[in-house]
Parts: structure tokens; C-alpha cells; sequence
């Protein structure tokens, strides 16, 4: 496995795009085939090291989730990313394919808002239950007032 | 005698206790909500969040020339490695050139910060096992000992004892002063000394034997699927390390053995601590035998905010870390701050696999496998 | 030429307007008049021996001697919660040993004197911290060690940092630093056992001498 055989197969998978050159294999994903894709990496590609999952917020664009996967024994890095679109918060969980997901999609939910379907047990982990707005959308104020603590 | 674990527990009362954010476990804020059966753990509830300090959020709002200080903050007893994580990020979407020297300097650093990371591993985690009034503090104030050796390298260079600047984007901002070398030489010796008096101190202990080993124990395929890193992969049978696998900052330099253990366990875990304080020692005298003269930075000292701008892009960067592969994705907009910084915090997803090896251990194994584990909550919580 | 002294300047605020001077003198906690509770007769009882001719002496001395086992032995309750933390380590450990001041850091709320905030505050832990401190048994002292204790630190601007542990409870001396060395930390504690020295018998803290440092 070297990183343009990843390219070659993922090229095969419905809705992928790839980008780019070498390492790291970034491939652009559309939401729908958000999950096979991360089972096509696990069983195909054979990356079964988790690295991490984040969202980035695109402002106008909506939200972008990243996920980051390795294939220790090729040494091949793989980045699936997919744009969610517009006001859309929801995606397809990666909990079945990887369990390091399921923290990493519990801080994706607590952040951004994004509602991971699938998860086995999707709250906040960071913040408290009880807290109001999801901080790192652009559109939350890093100093919100927070009485009488801050 | 028979096995605690193997015991039916006809009794069908659960005790849900509270293993508090304050707790003497010296390792930070975490709480965990056990389910107990007697004194077996049939389920946790892992609370962290409890030392969230916003890194993600004020990265937005913080330049590329003030934000390294505040990275140390993410893993405080490994700062080396967590600026040298986000300062790598910037130089990667900016293909920024780091001059030799200062790549020499950064691995020295990142060398000697990993032999005071574990040296406060150790202590911790034996004083943990032995109890504070216990015999537990005798390692743990060993091993305190000689990590003020090393601290005090740090503080003739930096001027800082625990949290350094250290790091800059294009370099590093501080050269080595007169007489730095030799002092060095001479605690890296000491250090390797007394090593083998504590391991051998601890390996005649039949109780630290009977706690470590058999305890905890991660598979191979549990490790990789949660995204484990650092000492916990490589003692569940994983050869995986970023300074041979992906090497950074001349890495590919150095001559170094990477250890890896089968057993899964504390003890393996152990193992591989303390074989990687001989390596990181190993690596100290190569770099120390041969520093190359040199500029310590491609860009000029910090004189102001908007001296850094990153071009538009992205990247990822990772280091290893004491803990594991501690990593920053930087989105960059082509201003003097980040668009996003996401922190790959390594204990963040070692302490993921607690859950999945917890029910079955008794309480006492409990505090032996979270001192394997060996989290830092600057890093898990961010 | 008429060489002139310099004039004392009003240092300028740290701040660069007094805004968050301002939310401080708000928001800090007030410790209550009583640090001590005793009992009115007791009171009553000590006011008359003191106040009886030649009584003083035997109070004072007593005073002095309370005071004095009083701050040779405060058992800091361990709560370290970041970095600062391992400063605080560090302090209890080999080098700094703080076990010859009378310092046994006791992991136990219900057994300790003293709470040292060491490290950051955020919301989500501040309620924990205000149980911990109303579990410890009178008369108890807090140290506020850090930057991010004594204000929120270089996170003050986060959404989920508290701006100060003295918003949660009331504290004795601020030690600052990022983090502060265990040197540092050793001086804020020898005031601290200074600010003791100073308790008086009817439980009320007298204001300490003032030390510049």
C-alpha cells in the first residue's frame, strides 16, 4: 500500500474526490458516503489507526467535518473530509467503523453542534450538560459573559 | 487463593462511586463515575472537561507570535513538544525554512523534556501505588530529584522552569549558553545512573510486580481503533513512532532504538518508559557530539503582531510526545491568525481507552492503570 | 543648574483602562468577620481576663503560642488542577521541601487548613472547588497560586474560565507567576503563616503588617 495506490482505490468509491499529491491522501467525500468511506479506508486501505475527527466552520458554507486515519504498517496517511452544506448539523457517525470516534464526535456535538447519527451516546463532553450554545461555531463570542463567574 | 475477579458476585446491589476532580491520584481534574460489584468495576462514566481553558477558541483570536506560550499550556509537563507541534503547523502552510542548528536544538529540547516527562511518570505513579505517607514517595522523590536537574538546564536557557517560549515559527528563540554542554553532559550521566538504581529497586518489589503486571491489559487491535499513541501503542505490540515512522525536525539524523513490548499491560507500558530513557539519552549525546554553528532562526526575533503571516492553507503536524502523538491541524486565511486550530491532544485519546479496559479491574487497579496511562489534562480537556 | 528629585510617581494602572479593576472590586469574594468561631461565653470570658489588670499577659501569651502551632503546622489540602500543580509538586517534593515548614499536603478536605488554587478555574469546576473549601473545617486559609487563579490568567478571555478564584471563594494571598516557581510559592506561603501569626483571640484577623516583597 504507498499513497498513490490509496488514490487509485479510493478513485473507485462512489462520491470520493481526491486532491493533491503524496501523503497525506486527502479525499473529499460527500456526506452520504460519509460512512463507507471510513469502512473502505479501515478494510481496504487498511488504516486502523483513528488519529482524530474535527469540524471546521465555513461560515456561509456550513460546517466541514475532518478525519484523520493512518495505515501504520504502510505508513500512508489518509484525510477524509466531507461539506455538510449550509445550516446542515447532522452526519453520519464513524463509531461503528472506529470506536476512537466516539470522544472525538462527543466534542464534534459539544463545539460545533454537530449531530453525529448513529453515536451510542451523543452528549457534551467538555462543557457542562446544562451549558447554552456551542462555542467554536463563529458565531459564538470567545468572552461571552458567563455570571457571576465571568 | 482464589481470583478477586473471578468470583460470582451473587449480591445484586451496584455501588456507583464517585472517583471526584479532586482526587489524590496527583494527576489533575478528571472524574470518574465507577459502577461497582463489590470491588470489581463493571462500568465507568469518564467525566473530563473539567480544565477546558478555551485553546481552541483563543487560538483564533491570538497571532502566530503570541500563541506558542500559550501551547505549552496544553500538555504543561511536555510544553517543549506541544509548542513545537503548533509551531510546526504554521512552518508547514508556509513551507518555512528552520535552519539546522535550531532543528538540532528543538530535538535536544524535545529529548530532554521526554526524560523529565517520564521522571515525573514515575514518581506519580509509584507514589499513586504506594500511597503518599506510604513507601510511595520514596521513587517519586528520586525522581522529583532528578528532574530539578533537568529543570535547571532549562531554566539557564529559557529562564523558565515548566513553561517555556521556547519555540518560534522559522526557529527557536534562545541559544545555548557558555558551559551549557558540559552541564548537560554531566546530569544526562548522572540521570542514566540512577536509572538503573530505580529500576533495579523496583523491579525486586514483589508488590510493584503483582500491581503491573497482568493489569490493564489493551489489545493490539483496541489500541489502534481508539487512536492510543506514545508508550500505550508501542506496549501493546505496535512499532509506531513519529520520530522513525514520520520524521520531523532531522530526526532522520539520530540513531535510536524505538522499544516495543507485547504484553499490553502496566508493566509493559513500564518497560517502554524506561527503555526510552536510555534512547532520548542516547539521542542528547549525539545531538550535544554534533551541533552545527548556525542562525537559531530563519525569521527575526518577535518585535511585533503582524510579523507572522501564514499563507492561505492547511496542515497537519505531529509530534511525539512523552504521552503520544500530540498534533495541531492549523486552517490558516493568510492573516497573522489562525482561521481554526484544532489540538490533537495525545492523553485526550488515551484516556478514550479507559472505558473499554476498566470493567473487569478491580478499584485498586484502577489508579495503577490511570498512572499508566498517564494523562495530562491541559492536554485531554484543552 | 537646580538638580531636582525625582518625583514618586502613582504607578500606572497595570491595566490599561480600570475596567477589570473595576469587576474585581465587584465580583471578589469577602472572607466573613469571624475567621474562628467561638462560642460568646468564650469570648465574653477571654474579654474579661484580658481586660482584668495584669490579664493581658496571660492572653497574649496564650495568643502567641495558639498562633504559633497554629501556622507551624497547616496541612494544605493537595488540589492541584493545572500547571501549577506541578509547581506545587515540586514545592512539596525533594528540593523545596515545604514538610519543614509543618506543610503536609493532605489529600483530605475534612483534615487540612489550607487550600492552594493551583492552576485554572473553569465554570465547569468551580462548583466542585466551593464544596472542597466548605467541607474544610474552620479556620482555613486559601492561596491563590497562578496567574489564572489570581485572574483567569492568559485564559481570561475564554468562555469557560473563571476570572479569578477569589469570584468562588475568599482568598488570603495571591502568588503570582505563570507558573511561579517554587521559590515563589514558598514566599507566598511564609506570608501566609505570617498573616496567622496575627490572629487574635476573639477570632478576628487583625490586619497583617504590611510587607513589602
Amino acid at each position: 500500500m504507498t499513497p498513490d495506490r490509496a488514490r487509485e482505490l479510493l478513485g473507485t468509491v462512489a462520491g470520493v474526490t481526491l486532491s493533491g499529491a503524496g501523503t497525506p491522501v486527502v479525499a473529499q467525500v460527500e456526506p452520504a458516503q460519509w460512512l463507507d468511506a471510513a469502512r473502505f479506508a479501515k478494510d481496504t486501505l487498511g488504516c486502523a489507526f483513528f488519529s482524530f475527527l474535527t469540524a471546521i466552520d465555513w461560515k456561509e458554507q456550513g460546517l466541514e467535518i475532518v478525519a484523520w486515519v493512518d495505515n501504520l504498517d504502510a505508513r500512508v496517511s489518509v484525510e477524509l473530509r466531507t461539506k455538510l452544506g449550509p445550516g446542515v448539523t447532522s452526519c453520519a457517525s464513524l463509531t461503528p467503523v472506529y470506536r476512537g470516534a466516539n470522544w472525538m464526535e462527543r466534542e464534534g456535538f459539544d463545539m460545533f453542534g454537530v449531530r453525529f447519527e448513529g453515536h451510542p451516546d451523543l452528549r457534551r463532553i467538555l462543557l457542562a450538560d446544562d451549558w447554552e450554545g456551542h462555542p467554536l461555531l463563529k458565531s459564538y463570542a470567545v468572552d461571552t459573559p458567563h455570571p457571576p463567574y465571568r | 487463593m482464589p481470583d478477586v475477579r473471578a468470583l460470582d458476585y451473587a449480591g445484586s446491589e451496584r455501588l456507583t462511586m464517585n472517583m471526584g476532580p479532586q482526587h489524590p491520584s496527583a494527576h489533575g481534574v478528571f472524574r470518574a463515575i465507577l459502577t461497582l460489584e463489590g470491588e470489581t468495576v463493571v462500568g465507568v462514566d469518564a467525566v473530563i472537561g473539567y480544565l477546558h481553558r478555551c485553546h481552541e477558541k483563543l487560538a483564533e483570536t491570538l497571532a502566530y507570535v503570541q500563541y506558542p506560550t500559550i501551547a505549552s499550556k496544553t500538555d504543561y509537563v511536555a510544553a517543549m513538544s506541544s509548542e513545537l507541534a503548533y509551531v510546526m503547523a504554521a512552518e508547514r502552510i508556509g513551507s518555512f525554512e528552520v535552519p539546522k542548528r535550531a532543528q538540532y536544538l528543538r530535538v535536544l529540547m524535545g529529548e530532554l523534556q521526554r526524560i523529565a516527562s517520564h521522571c515525573l511518570w514515575l514518581g506519580t505513579w509509584c507514589m499513586d501505588m504506594g500511597g503518599a505517607l506510604g513507601g510511595g514517595a520514596t521513587i517519586f522523590l528520586y525522581c522529583i530529584r532528578e528532574r530539578e536537574l533537568v529543570l535547571d538546564l532549562f531554566e539557564s536557557l529559557v529562564g523558565a522552569r515548566l513553561l517555556y517560549g521556547f519555540h518560534q515559527v522559522g526557529g527557536v528563540r534562545y541559544d545555548l549558553p557558555e558551559g551549557w554542554t558540559a552541564e548537560c553532559r554531566k546530569t544526562v550521566a548522572l540521570i542514566e545512573q540512577r536509572l538503573g538504581e530505580y529500576e533495579g529497586m523496583l523491579e525486586d518489589n514483589p508488590f510493584f510486580m503483582m500491581r503491573t503486571k497482568g493489569v490493564g491489559v489493551i489489545s493490539t487491535a483496541l489500541a489502534q481503533d481508539v487512536g492510543i499513541s506514545g508508550p500505550l501503542l508501542r506496549g501493546s505490540g505496535v512499532e509506531w513512532d513519529l520520530r522513525r515512522s514520520q520524521p520531523y525536525s532531522s530526526y532522520e539524523d539520530f540513531a535510536f532504538t524505538v522499544p516495543v513490548e507485547t504484553g499490553g499491560d502496566c508493566y509493559a507500558r513500564y518497560k517502554v518508559r524506561m527503555v526510552e530513557f536510555r534512547q532520548s539519552i542516547r539521542i542528547i549525546r549525539q545531538i550535544l557530539d554534533g551541533l552545527p554553528a548556525g542562525p537559531i532562526s530563519s525569521r527575526p526575533g518577535v518585535k511585533s503582531l503582524a510579523q507572522v503571516k501564514v499563507p492561505k492553507g492547511e496542515a497537519y503536524a505531529r509530534v511525539e510526545g512523552p504521552r503520544g502523538e500530540v498534533g495541531c491541524f492549523l486552517v490558516s486565511d493568510g492573516s497573522n491568525k489562525p482561521y481554526r486550530m484544532k489540538w490533537r491532544g495525545a492523553s485526550f485519546s488515551n484516556l478514550a481507552v479507559l472505558p473499554h479496559i476498566l470493567p473487569g479491574c478491580s478499584v485498586a487497579d484502577v489508579v495503577a492503570i490511570m498512572g499508566s496511562v498517564d494523562p495530562v489534562f491541559g492536554e485531554v480537556d484543552r | 543648574m537646580e538638580i531636582k528629585a525625582p518625583v514618586p510617581q502613582i504607578p500606572v494602572p497595570f491595566w490599561k483602562d480600570v475596567k477589570d479593576l473595576q469587576e474585581w472590586e465587584t465580583h471578589h469574594q469577602r472572607r466573613p468577620d469571624a475567621g474562628d468561631k467561638h462560642s460568646a461565653l468564650f469570648e465574653q470570658v477571654t474579654e474579661g481576663i484580658h481586660n482584668f489588670p495584669g490579664g493581658f499577659a496571660l492572653t497574649t501569651v496564650a495568643d502567641g503560642f495558639f498562633n504559633w502551632a497554629r501556622k507551624s503546622s497547616v496541612w494544605p489540602v493537595s488540589f492541584g488542577l493545572a500547571c501549577c500543580a506541578i509547581e506545587m509538586m515540586a514545592t512539596f517534593a525533594s528540593r523545596f521541601d515545604v514538610e519543614r515548614l509543618g506543610m503536609v499536603p493532605w489529600a483530605s478536605p475534612r483534615h487540612s487548613d489550607l487550600m492552594i488554587v493551583s492552576g485554572t478555574v473553569t465554570i465547569k469546576m468551580a462548583p466542585m472547588l466551593k464544596r472542597i473549601y466548605d467541607q474544610m473545617p474552620d479556620p482555613k486559609w486559601v492561596v491563590s497560586m497562578g496567574s489564572c487563579a489570581n485572574s483567569g490568567g492568559p485564559f481570561r478571555h475564554g468562555y469557560h474560565v473563571v476570572k479569578g478564584v477569589d469570584r468562588v471563594v475568599a482568598v488570603d494571598v495571591y502568588v503570582p507567576g505563570c507558573p511561579p516557581p517554587p521559590e515563589s510559592l514558598l514566599n507566598g506561603l511564609l506570608l501566609l503563616q505570617d498573616q496567622i501569626a496575627h490572629f487574635r483571640r476573639t477570632g478576628h484577623r487583625a490586619e497583617p503588617t504590611p510587607k513589602v516583597d
